[in-house]
């Protein structure tokens, strides 16, 4: 649906008026179209002290995308992205002098610009208190960071585990997911980096050719998106919902050229008939994307079974399910990738959605315990965490309620579909191989349950 | 004389077409709309809409966005001028190559069979690899005619040149002229509708009012039952909201369909037994079939779920002949049997349209009436009985209603499911009356 005050404050004698009036002004966002640059301008690469040759590295990998990198600033240039190297941080002192280098080139960053840091993980046993402590002060620097930043920039942050490789193609395909348009209303998040698995696609812009995946609840919405932001990635697609929704699944399926599997799956056969569609038309699955869902809400002390039953099935016991059979028959192919769908409610919780905060965080507990399973196939499971996203189901939430809900966070508006769609795109990607068992939020940095 | 050293993609090769033995034609699935009842959720939905939308719902199941299809043909009963390309005109409006041909066929209640059988048999010939068949048929939509005055009157208006031409033209019309001419399913030749048609042969055989009604609420109950044991899931695709049969009831009994009025065959001088409970409703909906050589469907990974093994078409003189206007089948079904050498105890499902329950039940009695088998099938022994365990097991047309040119392609593609799920070599028979006498009847066999 159209946010209207959105497109007011961007617009004619509107937008003069909202910056004179001192008014909320949530920009327009940087998206994902083929062939346009990576970075609306240069990256400039800051690191401390310790993480010179990290930043090296790093440098290197900027330029191999033809970036403009810049290693040091001057007062009145203008970036389209700040990396900020701290791998090697020692002590929390020593993040003075990369921060305040950083602070100088705020005020420059282009619309829609970046800021990413790289660092490594404070909960790893063994570190010195003084190590975790530096580490540690990235998180909450970043995540300040993030509230600070307009015009639709964005800052996040990668965290690699203790023993993962710079090298590590997941360093670089996360650097590049957060740089580039495609994490749009991904804002204020870490993102760990586990392994050293994955691999750089041959071509960025389709980096799932020759990839076959299944999107559940695929008829509209957020489904539809992933749908064809999987497509547009070079997957072959087949789409699933429930019979009911037949025939806008149908559209959507045809217009990505796949194939669309009318099925419930909450039915005892549901992954037998998954498998069975998969397996026939392409041979083997690779990419599983659990995204049916279903909201009943309603306060604890009103809720019935007619609402706690449908919405615990679908959301959470049918992918358990799903996954235990998909893995146990031999189907995946060589580097599978599971993203399932999960939810802020299932994090920071939700008035009248007890039981959709119990699904979403049950899905959150199901990706960390599969991960494991995963790895030792040689792939992934991971989940995407929406916030306030504009669809139908949140076109019915009353005018009020729904206009403070899209401006609480950092992005002062809803996500789009497509934003949820990129950000499973890229954990379903080759480049995302060594991101295991994460769960990363799409939510403009939504002030709850950060 | 120099040969291309290459063929062009999608063509079947030569030496398919000119060596002797056949391929087989198998029927890899199917796509229908639910049927609503005339006036209902598809008032507004043209013919060309449904069958856009069924051709879509195929599409998209067997994954087929952007394919050449080797020839799609389909066709309506009740048809405007305006849809005189109406086949082609869908697949343009679908998401197939467009470089896929089409053609329109119009054989009344046989239309969708008759598509079935002639694209089957191109496949067999090797012309082709793969090919959509169908129909769809708009009661509501249908077309209103003027009187033929009135069209007279209006075609000379047309070719007036001068005002006083003109208005010459325009007074000969009176108002009486302007009453329309409401579409109706009265023969031609007769005048009588099909209804009436079928009561004189409903009473000629003794069809009583309990039989036709228990025929019916079989069709309701197995219809019902079919949808859900989710039967229909990978065959019907929803349509402007509507994601089942607008007929069915589910919950009607002996009770219920005894309380309904007779409405056909109460000028007969035997009880009228006809009513809207045991006749098909007018009735709005699209159906297509998936049909193809089975080395094209391998290679995509689909399934051949039946073969088309063989077909028969027949017409009686209903007019100055002794036989019902929809008796056509009767006659059709033991010339196919006995050109395959088969009984009717070789099939292991047997569909019979019902348009209505006096058709089936009169088409059952003729084929185990000794005298008719040998005087009019020139039979030494009655063709014989259909174990009712075996006909119509997902419900017909009384259940599901019976969009005219759309029954055929709805009663292929879940027979074929059935006798698919049934396993290799299970048969199945097909018998489908029609408008001026006609009938086509075919044979399915489990690949």
């Amino acid at each position: 649906m159209t946010d209207t005050y959105l497109d007011l404050v961007n617009s004619g004698f509107t937008k003069t008026l909202a910056k004179r009036l001192g008014l909320p002004r949530p920009a327009v966002l940087r998206r994902y179209r083929a062939g346009d640059p990576l970075l609306p301008g240069p990256v400039l690469v800051v690191h401390d002290d310790a993480s010179s040759a990290t930043a090296d590295a790093l440098a290197e990998t900027l330029l191999g995308w033809d970036l403009d990198v810049r290693r040091h600033s001057s007062k009145d240039d203008r970036f389209g992205a700040v990396v900020l190297v701290l791998t090697e941080l020692g002590a929390p002192a020593q993040l003075r002098e990369p921060m305040l280098a950083v602070g100088g080139v705020l005020r420059g960053l282009a619309p829609g610009g970046r800021v990413v840091t790289v660092s490594r993980t404070a909960a790893e046993a063994g570190l010195t208190p003084s190590v975790a402590a530096g580490r540690q002060a990235v998180d909450g620097m970043l995540r300040s960071l993030a509230k600070e930043l307009r015009g639709g920039a964005t800052g996040n942050g990668i965290v690699l585990g203790e023993d993962v490789g710079l090298d590590a193609p997941s360093v670089a395909g996360t650097l590049r997911f957060l740089l580039s348009a495609r994490s749009a209303f991904v804002d204020g998040q870490l993102l760990a980096v586990t392994g050293d698995g994955g691999s750089i696609p041959a071509d960025w812009d389709r980096p799932l050719a020759g990839q076959v995946a299944i999107v559940t609840g695929a008829a509209r919405g957020i489904g539809a998106a992933i749908a064809r932001a999987l497509a547009r990635d070079g997957a072959e697609i087949v789409v699933v919902d429930v019979p009911a929704a037949g025939e806008a699944l149908a559209a959507v399926a045809n217009e990505v050229h796949g194939s669309a599997l009318q099925l419930d799956i909450t039915a005892d056969d549901a992954a037998a008939r998954l498998l069975a569609h998969v397996t026939a038309r392409h041979g083997r699955l690779d990419l599983l994307v659990h995204n049916a869902g279903v909201l009943r809400d309603k306060l604890l002390a009103n809720m019935t079974p007619k609402q706690w039953d449908p919405v615990l099935t679908v959301n959470v016991t049918a992918p358990l399910r799903i996954t235990e059979e998909v893995l146990a028959s031999g189907a995946l192919g060589a580097a599978p990738r599971i993203v399932c769908l999960a939810s802020t409610s299932g994090i920071a919780g939700n008035r009248g959605q007890t039981n959709y905060g119990a699904s979403k965080a049950g899905v959150i507990g199901m990706v960390r315990a599969s991960a494991p399973a995963l790895a030792e196939t040689g792939g992934t499971i991971n989940a995407v965490a929406p916030g306030f996203i504009e669809t139908d189901m949140t076109a019915r939430i009353p005018f009020a309620t729904r206009e403070v809900a899209r401006r609480l966070n950092s992005l002062q508006q809803g996500g789009q579909p497509r934003d949820v769609a990129e950000a499973i795109a890229f954990l379903a990607s080759p480049q995302a191989g060594g991101v295991n068992g994460q769960v990363l939020r799409v939510c403009g940095q939504n002030m709850v349950g950060a | 004389m120099t040969h291309p050293s290459t063929t062009p993609e999608g063509t079947p090769l030569r030496d398919a077409v000119r060596s002797a033995p056949l391929r087989d034609a198998v029927i890899v699935g199917g796509n229908r709309i639910p049927f609503a009842r005339s006036g209902g959720k598809y008032t507004h939905s043209s013919n060309a809409d449904m069958l856009t939308a069924a051709l879509e719902g195929l599409i998209a199941r067997y994954g087929l966005a952007g394919e050449r299809i080797g020839e799609v043909a389909a066709g309506a009963v009740l048809k405007h001028s305006k849809d005189f390309n109406l086949t082609r005109e869908a697949v343009l409006g679908s998401s197939l190559d467009a470089r896929t041909p089409a053609y329109d066929v119009q054989m009344a209640c046989a239309t969708g069979m008759e598509t079935v059988v002639s694209l089957s048999n191109k496949i067999r010939l090797g012309q082709i690899d793969s090919a959509i068949a169908g129909g769809v048929d708009s009661a509501s939509d249908a077309p209103i005619v003027v009187s033929e005055p009135l069209r007279r009157a209006l075609l000379a208006l047309n070719r007036a040149r001068t005002t006083q031409h003109k208005l010459a033209a325009l007074a000969q019309i009176r108002p009486g002229h302007l009453s329309p001419d409401a579409p109706s399913t009265a023969e031609p030749r007769t005048g009588l509708s099909m209804g009436e048609h079928q009561a004189i042969t409903t009473a000629h055989w003794g069809i009583t009012r309990e039989a036709q009604d228990e025929l019916a609420l079989a069709s309701h109950q197995n219809l019902a039952a079919a949808y859900e044991s989710g039967f229909f899931d990978d065959l019907v695709t929803p349509f402007r909201g509507l994601a089942r049969d607008a007929n069915l009831r589910a919950d009607t009994s002996m009770e219920k369909l005894g309380s309904l009025a007779p409405v056909f065959g109460k000028r007969l001088d035997t009880p009228a037994t006809m009513t809207a409970g045991n006749s098909t409703p007018l009735t709005d909906g699209a159906a297509t079939v998936l049909i193809a050589d089975r080395a094209w469907a391998e290679e995509r990974g689909l399934p051949a779920l039946a073969r088309v093994v063989d077909a028969e078409a027949a017409a009686v003189d209903f007019v100055r002949g002794t036989d019902g206007l929809l008796m056509a089948p009767v006659f059709a079904v033991p010339r196919l049997l006995a050109r395959q050498g088969m009984t009717l105890d070789d099939f292991d499902l047997i569909e019979i349209h019902e348009a209505f329950a006096g058709t089936v039940l009169s088409t059952l009695a003729a084929w185990q009436d000794e005298e008719f088998c040998r005087e009019r099938l020139g039979l030494d022994a009655p063709l014989g009985a259909v174990d009712r365990t075996k006909l119509n097991v997902h419900g017909s047309s009384l259940a599901a209603g019976h969009p005219f040119a759309a029954t055929g392609g709805r009663i292929v593609a879940s027979l074929a499911k059935a006798l698919a799920a049934k396993g290799s070599g299970s048969r199945g028979l097909i018998s489908v009356c029609a408008a001026g006498g006609q009938g086509v009847v075919a044979i399915l066999e489990a690949v």
